[in-house]
C-alpha cells in the first residue's frame, strides 16, 4: 500500500521499521494467545489425564474426597448436551421467524429497526443477571409446568423425577433466551446478503409472497443459517452463570429434566474455588474436554459461513 | 432492503387476491408472534431488573460495604470501585494490543508471507473470541493465579478481562481500519509521508470514532463477565486492598448474593445487576447511535 521512498531521514526510517516490527511482534504473540491457553490447561490437566484416562469421560462419579479420588464427567456431558440440544430446538425456529418478520416488509421500517434492536439488546444483559433473573422468576413460573409434566408423562424417564425446581429445563430455557438474538441476527444477515434477483424471479414467476420465502429464500440461505445454529451451539455449550444459577449442580447422573443437573461450565465455575489436589487438575481435564469441543463446533461453523460467503460472491 | 428494489408491476402482483392468502396470513402471525415471543424475554428481564432494582438505589449504596450476614442496609460500593478497577486494568492491556494488531493486519500485510501471518492470527482471533469465559477464567488461573505469580488479585483479574476484550477489540478496530478509505494513504504517501506519519496521523484519527466505539463495547463485556472473575478476583467483604490483593466486584456479587438466604443480600444482587443492565444498556445505544452517525466513505 505505501511505496518506499528513497529520500528520508534516518529517523523516520527507524520509526517506520520499528512501527512495523512492533505491530507485527503484537500481531504474532495476540495469534499465540489461543495456543498459549490450550497448552496451560493440557499441562494442568496431565495429573488428572495419566491418572484417569478415557475412564474420565465414560465415568460417572464425582467424589473428592482424599484418599479415595474418583472423578467421571458423564453427567456434565449428558446436562452440556441435553441443555445446549433442547435450547437450540427452542430458538432455532423462534429466532427463524423472528428473523422472515425483520427482514421482510409486513411492519414499516422504522418499527422494524427498533424491534430488530430490541433483540440486540437481548444479547447485551449478562449471563449473571439472566441467572438471577432465572432463579427468582423462572423457576417458580415454570414449577406448574414441571408439576404436571411429572403427573401426567411421569412414566417417561425423561420426566421421570419430581420436580423440585432447577434442574435441565429452565436451564434450557434461559440458554434459549440467550443464544435467540446471535440466531437471528446470523440468519437475518444470510437472508439479507442473497441477491434480489432470486426474490424477484421467483415473485415474477407467480409465487407469492411465502412461497418466496419457504422455497426460494430460505433454502438459498441454508448453509448460513446453519452456520449461525452451530455457532449458536458453541455458546451454548460454553454458557456458564446463568446455566450454573439454574441447573441445581448435582453429580449425579440423571436422565430426568426436572431433576438438578450439572454442565462441564457450570462444573468448573462451581467446584474451582474449593477444589484441592489432583480435584484442581481433574477439573483442568473437564475444562480440556469444553475447550476442543468449543473450538470444533467454532471451526464447523466458521467453515460452513464461509461457504455460503464464497458461493454468491 | 427488500422489497424496496421491486419494480411496481411486481408489487401489484404481491398484491392480487389469491385463493392461498389465508394461508399468507396464517404464516404472517406466525412469524409476528415468533418476534413476540423472542422479545418477551426482554420485557421480562429488563422490567423485573428495574422494578426490583430500583427500590434499593440510593446515595448509602454507592458509599457503603456490604452488611455482615443477618444484619440490614450496606451498600456495594467496593463491587462498584473493584469493577471500575478491573475493567480499567484489563481496557489498559488490551486496547494497545487489539489496536496494534489491527494496524499490522490491515495495514502492514502485503507480502506472502505477512499475508500468511495475518491469515493465521485472524484465525486464531476467531478461535480465542468463541472461547467460553469461564475457560478464560480457568486458563488465567492456570497461568498466573495456581502458580503464584499474582494469586487471586485485581490483575490477575484484569488479565482475564483483557483476554475477553482481546478479540472485540481487534475486529472493531480492522472493520474501522478497512473503512478508512484508500484516497486518505494515497494522498498522505503523495505528500511524502512515511509508514509512521500515514497510520499514527492519518489513518487512525479517520478510524478513530469507530475505534473508540470498540473500545467501550468491549469494556461493556468485560463489566457484565462473571465467569473470567470467579477464580482470577475472587471477591471481597472490603474496599479494595491493592492490585494484588482478591477484590469485590459487581457481576461476582451478583452471584455470591444471589442465592444467600439473608434479604438484605439478595437485595445488593438485584441492585448490583440494575446497575450492571443499566451500564451496558447504555454502552449499547451509544454504540448503535454511533455507528450509524459514522460517514461510509
Amino acid at each position: 500500500m505505501v511505496p518506499d521512498s528513497r529520500s528520508r531521514s534516518s529517523l523516520e526510517r527507524w520509526c517506520d521499521r520499528w512501527l512495523v516490527r512492533t505491530t507485527l511482534g503484537l500481531a504474532v504473540l495476540t495469534g499465540l494467545l489461543l495456543a498459549l491457553m490450550v497448552g496451560v490447561i493440557t499441562w494442568r490437566a496431565l495429573p488428572a489425564v495419566q491418572q484417569f484416562g478415557l475412564r474420565f469421560i465414560t465415568g460417572s462419579a464425582w467424589n473428592p474426597v482424599p484418599g479415595r479420588e474418583d472423578f467421571g464427567v458423564l453427567p456434565m456431558i449428558y446436562g452440556t448436551l441435553v441443555s445446549s440440544g433442547m435450547a437450540l430446538l427452542i430458538a432455532v425456529p423462534l429466532g427463524l421467524g423472528t428473523a422472515i418478520f425483520l427482514s421482510e416488509d409486513f411492519i414499516p421500517r422504522p418499527l422494524r429497526l427498533v424491534l430488530a434492536f430490541g433483540v440486540e439488546l437481548l444479547a447485551a444483559i449478562p449471563s449473571v443477571v439472566y441467572g438471577l433473573w432465572g432463579m427468582w422468576v423462572l423457576i417458580p413460573l415454570l414449577q406448574p409446568l414441571a408439576r404436571w409434566l411429572h403427573r401426567h408423562w411421569g412414566w417417561i424417564p425423561l420426566f421421570g423425577t419430581e420436580p423440585v425446581g432447577p434442574g435441565l429445563l429452565p436451564s434450557a430455557l434461559v440458554l434459549a433466551i440467550m443464544i435467540l438474538p446471535l440466531v437471528t441476527a446470523i440468519t437475518k444477515d444470510a437472508l439479507a446478503a442473497l441477491p434480489p434477483e432470486l426474490r424477484q424471479a421467483s415473485l415474477a414467476l407467480g409465487a407469492t409472497r411465502w412461497w418466496t420465502i419457504v422455497r426460494v429464500l430460505i433454502p438459498a440461505a441454508m448453509s448460513g443459517i446453519v452456520g449461525g445454529t452451530i455457532l449458536a451451539l458453541g455458546r451454548a455449550l460454553g454458557e456458564t452463570m446463568a446455566v450454573t444459577m439454574v441447573i441445581g449442580n448435582a453429580n449425579q447422573l440423571q436422565v430426568s429434566w426436572l431433576a438438578p443437573a450439572n454442565t462441564l461450565a457450570s462444573l468448573l465455575a462451581s467446584q474451582f474455588p474449593e477444589a484441592q489436589g489432583i480435584q484442581v487438575s481433574a477439573l483442568m481435564y473437564a475444562a480440556l474436554l469444553l475447550v476442543l469441543l468449543t473450538l470444533v463446533v467454532n471451526i464447523l461453523a466458521d467453515v460452513i459461513v464461509n461457504q455460503l460467503q464464497a458461493k454468491y460472491e | 432492503m427488500t422489497t424496496t428494489a421491486l419494480h411496481p408491476q411486481v408489487t401489484g402482483l404481491l398484491k392480487r387476491p389469491r385463493g392461498r392468502t389465508w394461508i399468507g396470513w396464517l404464516l404472517t402471525g406466525l412469524a409476528a408472534l415468533c418476534t413476540g415471543l423472542t422479545l418477551m424475554p426482554l420485557l421480562a428481564v429488563l422490567g423485573f431488573v428495574l422494578v426490583r432494582g430500583m427500590g434499593r438505589v440510593h446515595l448509602a449504596l454507592l458509599t457503603q460495604l456490604p452488611p455482615p450476614p443477618g444484619s440490614s442496609g450496606g451498600g456495594l460500593g467496593n463491587a462498584l470501585m473493584g469493577t471500575v478497577i478491573v475493567v480499567s486494568l484489563g481496557t489498559v492491556m488490551a486496547v494497545p494490543l487489539g489496536v496494534l494488531t489491527a494496524v499490522y493486519l490491515s495495514e502492514f500485510s502485503h507480502t506472502p508471507g505477512q499475508q500468511a501471518i495475518a491469515r493465521w492470527v485472524r484465525l486464531s482471533i476467531n478461535g480465542l473470541a468463541g472461547v467460553p469465559a469461564i475457560l478464560v477464567g480457568v486458563f488465567v488461573y492456570g497461568l498466573l493465579v495456581a502458580t503464584g505469580i499474582f494469586g487471586y488479585s485485581a490483575v490477575a483479574a484484569g488479565v482475564a478481562v483483557a483476554v475477553l476484550m482481546l478479540p472485540i477489540m481487534v475486529r472493531t478496530t480492522e472493520e474501522a481500519l478497512k473503512r478508512v478509505p484508500q484516497e486518505l494513504r494515497w494522498a498522505s504517501v503523495g505528500l511524502g509521508a512515511s509508514h509512521y506519519d500515514t497510520v499514527v496521523r492519518v489513518v487512525l484519527p479517520a478510524a478513530l470514532p469507530s475505534v473508540v466505539t470498540g473500545v467501550m463495547l468491549a469494556m461493556a463485556r468485560a463489566a457484565g463477565d462473571t465467569a473470567a472473575l470467579l477464580f482470577t478476583a475472587l471477591f471481597s467483604n472490603f474496599w479494595p486492598q491493592g492490585l494484588f490483593e482478591p477484590i469485590a466486584t459487581l457481576s461476582v456479587l451478583v452471584y455470591n448474593f444471589a442465592a444467600v438466604p439473608f434479604q438484605p443480600q439478595q437485595e445488593l444482587a438485584w441492585a448490583a445487576a440494575f446497575f450492571l443492565v443499566i451500564l451496558l444498556l447504555i454502552a449499547s445505544v451509544v454504540a448503535r447511535l454511533v455507528m450509524h452517525r459514522l460517514p461510509l466513505r
